[in-house]
């Protein structure tokens, strides 16, 4: 198995007084998808959420316990969290390109931030290279002055990807990227995985079971907010060892 | 498709008609009374259209012991006074909306919410006696000063400092418009989706840099659209506007001198009119201060209808 990149430890997230979380404990391995599955409200996303500290953007939530980015604990009050999300990329349910911007200044919106300076040439390179990674660039290579929004779903999708990836984050983060695109843009995506895992270690929830049995090495099964099961992907789906996971991907509740 | 009947069919549609009918003639009776007012202020506005044709527009005199009559000084008044105070008031607004929007904790964000909605509820007429007895003397002796002493090589903050000013009346415009503009920029800002914040945020911006790439682009039509309600409230304010910017029919350059708006001048002088041709220039300037409002309000919505066109256009 290969190292931790990331790692929670008895992590509880609350909304005001309700605890979401309680208690989860897993480690995400360098270079692998790790997918999060459970039914709806089980808190897959608040857990993706506290690993980039998007949770606590939400007034009134707050989370308690350990998360280790390369065995440093990103709740750790020296730390900016502005800096653990350059490090720790994230990709939405639903795409969300800035409208009011064109293909190439989605993809370049990351850079300009933080007074990180880049040459136009290589504002260039590493937009092409983005599109390319997130394949992309093939599609709109001849309309990049064209408005985000002008692109289909599943295309703005792979630019919200192209656009995180921009930044050169660690880990990437995707909340559910496939819950509003068509089976072929959703296969896209699912290839794309598989090229992005060399680069990035990759977080990924789906509510899709198939999708995670498809494309990750790990899965962690959640439900009512507890860790139930965590262990190989291959493992889970063929020899669960709790009951409640078996349940749930035989399809028998959730 | 079967016709589906039943008993009450006829009467909902007798009296969905009725609704129809009550509510255009409602929307009808707006611009009856628009159109009604254009042609009444025409009307009356005829002999002085006759007399002095579109010299009336160019020229600078206004004299009524003498029954000539030029808009220009009020023209310069009314446009420089409501562009003055939109420059003190739009960053203010901006800053008042953003604070509310995205930085105070909602309870915060109420109170002070509720608090700068109050200060459109002021009378302007009260506005105009603070203006007078305290704002006026205040910037005069403090703010124009400084203003002369920085800019001193600026003509616009040169000469005489007189209480009753230019300056003053945009200071005074400025907080009397900014409530207005900051209302609607803070809903515009709060109609901003939490997606596109949240999208902002999670590639390592900042707060400011959220508001920078997020926010702001979002919402730039209804910033336009804010800040041409602001000034058409400033254009058309008369009252305190004419109680603080001393009523000279005159152009100066100095923003320390008084002037006069279209506005302030109708107010001051209708009830003392001199002549037939006296009053008939000043329902003259009503005409122009009417046709400079819609034509702003027109210029605005074309600059905003063009500017999102360019943004969102379609694909080919």
């Amino acid at each position: 198995m290969a190292d931790n990149k990331m790692s929670a430890r008895d992590l509880r997230a609350y909304f005001h007084k309700v605890e979401a979380l309680h208690g989860v404990s897993l480690g995400f391995a360098a270079n692998r998808v790790t997918a999060i599955i459970g039914p709806s409200g089980c808190g897959k996303s608040t857990l993706v959420r506290c690993l980039n500290r998007m949770h606590e953007v939400v007034p009134g939530a707050t989370c308690a316990g350990q998360v280790l980015l390369d065995g440093e604990d990103i709740y750790a009050p020296a730390i900016d969290p502005v800096q653990v999300r350059r490090r720790v990329g994230m990709v939405f349910q639903k795409p969300t390109p800035f409208p009011t911007m064109s293909i190439e200044d989605n993809v370049a919106a990351g850079l300009k931030l933080n007074g990180i300076a880049v040459s136009r040439a290589e504002r260039d390179r590493i937009v092409e290279e983005s599109l390319r990674r997130a394949a992309l660039w093939e599609e709109v290579k001849d309309r990049l002055k064209r408005p985000g929004a002008s692109l289909s779903g599943g295309q703005q999708q792979r630019l919200c990807v192209a656009r995180a990836l921009a930044v050169e984050p660690e880990v990437l983060l995707m909340d559910e990227p496939c819950s509003a695109l068509d089976p072929i843009s959703t296969a896209r995506i699912e290839e794309l995985l598989l090229e992005l895992k060399e680069n990035f270690t990759i977080i990924i929830v789906t509510h899709n079971m198939q999708q995670a049995a498809r494309c990750s090495d790990f899965t962690a099964f959640l439900y009512a907010g507890n860790l139930i099961e965590f262990g190989e992907t291959k493992q889970i789906f063929t020899t669960p060892a709790r009951r409640e996971t078996e349940d749930y991907i035989t399809g028998r509740f959730g | 498709m079967p016709r589906v009947k039943t008993r009450d069919f006829g009467v909902r549609a007798v009296g969905d008609r009725v609704f129809n009918l009550t509510t255009l003639a409602m929307a009808l009776m707006i611009l009856a009374l628009l159109g009604g007012l254009t042609v009444e202020l025409f009307s009356h506005a005829l002999p002085s259209i006759k007399a002095f044709g579109f010299g009336f527009l160019t020229s600078t005199d206004w004299d009524p012991t003498t029954d000539l009559y030029g808009a220009l000084p009020f023209i310069y008044g009314t446009v420089v006074s409501s562009v003055l105070a939109l420059i003190i008031a739009v960053p203010l607004a901006l800053g008042v909306a953003l604070c509310l929007s995205e930085m105070a904790p909602a309870w915060l964000s109420r109170k002070i919410g509720f608090l700068v909605e109050l200060l459109a509820a002021i009378p302007s007429v009260v506005y105009g006696l603070w203006g007078i007895f305290v704002a006026g003397p205040w910037l005069r002796d403090h703010l124009d000063p400084l203003l002369a002493k920085t800019f001193c090589f600026l003509p616009l903050f040169q000469g005489p400092q007189v209480s009753v000013s230019m300056l003053t009346a945009s200071v005074i415009l400025a907080i009397m418009v900014l409530p207005y503009i900051s209302a609607v920029c803070t809903d515009v800002f709060r109609a901003v989706p939490s997606s596109q914040r949240e999208a902002a945020l999670a590639l390592g911006a900042t707060k400011w840099e959220m508001v920078r790439i997020a926010v702001l682009p979002y919402g730039v039509s209804g910033i336009i659209g804010a800040i041409i309600l602001g000034l058409g409230r400033a254009l058309g304010e008369t009252i305190a506007v004419a109680m603080v910017i001393g009523n000279s029919p005159q152009i100066s350059a100095s923003l320390f001198m008084p002037s006069a708006t279209l506005a302030s001048v109708i107010a001051n002088e209708f009830v003392e009119a001199t002549s037939a041709l006296n009053l008939s220039a000043l329902f003259e300037l009503g005409l122009v201060l009417l046709v400079l409002g819609l034509g702003l309000n027109i210029a605005a919505r074309l600059m905003v209808y063009g500017a999102t066109q360019r943004r969102f256009q379609k694909p080919t």
